[in-house]
């Protein structure tokens, strides 16, 4: 695999790159990717960085090929015979030009290459995606997703409390197809839909079950600032009285949003370190 | 992704079909009726139809005499019985403020009516619509809201949304719903709401998120949500020792 990888790059280096679109950039721009971060073609050109993701994804070499924009050289019969056919745009009511697709069918063999191309890019996307969950994770790439977060670029908390804090994308699920992207929010430590229906289709496994959690322990001042934070919450209330608690709308969630305050309950939260305390 | 993109614009052309259509078949009787226009403003999908006998009725509007200038008039002008005459001859500025106030006059009579029986009712049948959104919270399972204010007076707070599931207040989706006051529903309506239709309290989910790196819970968030979960539980103790049936209505979901 990765001799093939180095002969196929040093064919490239001689070639006009800048004649078409990038892969990464244009997937990256597409309306409803905004989550996603531009992962530098170097992470994906060494192998370390690919380990197993051979198994995982299929027509690996092609999408991979195809996400490094080597797919001209790389070419085997089946390609040949795809460039002889006439790829038109197949994100006309996006106006988006960058993708190579659907492939118009004038007889019965492009009926065959136009599933074949649309397998290696809807595989590219997979590869990407699970390149992209590891990227992620490294320095540079939690560098990239801080900036996201910062500009809000993953949304802000719906809960009222929260003050409009930032959130960050959360697989439930480190393979693909189990799971859509979840929001964690640093504030109430809760978990979210995404507001806007664009997002709510994307896979949760291209941010992966860690992104949360490294993202915590790298930024160190984000949970200082969550811990500053007030932490209010809300009781319903009739006429300005409580609700009964024996009352089916009783309070039953106040547990939820509750942080040890007296010495009593920092105590008792001292109690459940390493396991759940009998009650 | 394309495809995703178009159906959200025909479900907003449908929308909006839908609200032209619903004005334009009842415009061969009565051309403008003020509250059927007022409530066919985008933004204004969580009011009611409050009755207009309700609106005129002086009970229902002790001490709200003061909240805009010439009260009267308002109310005439909401229940459009302000005869043609005096509101051709009215100056434009006046008529726009007189616009305003009854916009807020509807308002802070919504919030009265909608905590009265036919109000509750008609709330029911929008948050059976899910007219008020849905929690996004995961494991409130798209639990439909209600709405609520902060303060029972105008200028303070704009309205949020409750979750009978979670019990906590979100912010609206849109900017439009995010904008309107919250004392147009008032602090008491969703518990109002929720007393008069107890089978509409859901059983509340138990299931936490704690943030993982390669499987392993955070330390100090993993100790958090236990502390939390004891709370819950001394809860449950205290409510079992009052009776409360907590495996119906308003107790808890069992961890799947
Ligand atoms: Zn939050
Ligand atoms: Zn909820």
């Amino acid at each position: 695999m990765s001799t093939d990888y180095i002969d196929n790059q040093s064919h490239m280096s001689d070639e006009d790159s800048g004649t078409y679109d990038e892969w990464i950039p244009s997937f990256c721009s597409r309306f409803g990717h905004e989550y996603f971060c531009v992962v530098p073609t170097d992470f994906i050109e060494d192998d370390f960085n690919m380990t197993s993701l051979a198994q995982d994804v299929p027509h690996y070499r092609k999408a991979l090929d195809l996400i490094l924009d080597l797919e001209e050289v790389s070419e085997d019969e089946d390609d040949i015979a795809e460039r002889e056919s006439q790829a038109t745009n197949k994100y006309d009511q996006d106006g988006d030009q960058n993708m190579e697709g659907q492939i118009k069918e004038k007889d019965g063999k492009g009926k065959t290459q136009m599933v074949n191309h649309s397998i290696i890019e809807h595989a590219a996307e997979q590869l990407y995606g699970l390149i992209h969950a590891r990227f992620i994770l490294t320095k540079q790439g939690l560098q990239e997703m801080a900036e996201k977060f910062d500009h809000k670029q993953f949304g802000t908390c719906p809960r009222y409390y929260c003050n409009g804090m930032q959130l960050l994308p959360c697989g439930l699920s480190d393979t693909i197809g189990k799971h859509t992207v979840r929001l964690y929010c640093p504030s109430c430590q809760d978990l979210y839909l995404p507001q806007s229906s664009r997002f709510l289709c994307l896979e949760g496994a291209y941010w992966g079950t860690s992104f949360p959690g490294v993202f915590l322990k790298h930024f160190k001042a984000l949970e200082d600032y969550v811990e500053r934070k007030g932490k209010e919450s809300y009781q319903l209330k009739v006429f300005g009285f409580k609700i009964a608690d024996e009352a089916v709308s009783g309070q039953r969630m106040k547990w939820l949003r509750q942080y040890p305050s007296t010495e009593e309950e920092w105590d008792e939260f001292a109690k459940c370190e390493f396991e759940l305390p009998k009650v | 992704m394309a495809e995703q993109n178009s159906m959200e614009t025909r479900a907003l052309s449908e929308r909006d079909i839908d609200m032209t259509n619903e004005l334009g078949s009842d415009s061969s009787e009565d051309v403008d009726m003020w509250i059927e226009i007022f409530l066919g403003r985008k933004g204004h999908e969580y009011f009611c139809e409050v009755d207009p006998e309700y609106i005129t009725d002086r009970f229902n509007l002790i001490n709200l005499q003061k909240s805009v200038a010439k009260f009267s008039q308002v109310v005439q002008y909401i229940v459009d019985n302000l005869d043609e005459d005096t509101l051709e001859n009215m100056p434009r500025q006046r008529l726009e403020q007189l616009e305003k106030d009854a916009r807020k006059f509807y308002g802070l009579i919504h919030a009265r009516y909608i905590i009265t029986v036919k109000g509750l009712q008609k709330m029911y049948s929008k948050y059976k619509d899910a007219d008020f959104g849905r929690c996004l919270r995961v494991y409130c399972n798209f639990q439909p809201l209600l709405p609520v204010g902060l303060h029972d007076a105008p200028g303070y707070e704009c309205v949020k949304l409750y979750c009978p599931s979670c019990e906590d207040l979100y912010n609206p989706k849109s900017s439009r719903h995010a904008s309107i006051d919250g004392a147009y529903f008032g602090t008491t309506f969703p518990g109002m709401f929720l007393q008069a239709y107890p089978e509409l309290t859901p059983k509340h989910p138990v299931k936490r998120y704690v943030p993982k790196i390669f499987g392993f819970e955070l330390h100090k968030q993993a100790q958090l949500a236990r502390w939390q979960e004891v709370q819950r539980l001394k809860l449950v103790k205290n409510l079992e020792e009052k009776n409360v049936n907590l495996s119906k209505n308003g107790g808890y979901k069992a961890l799947e």
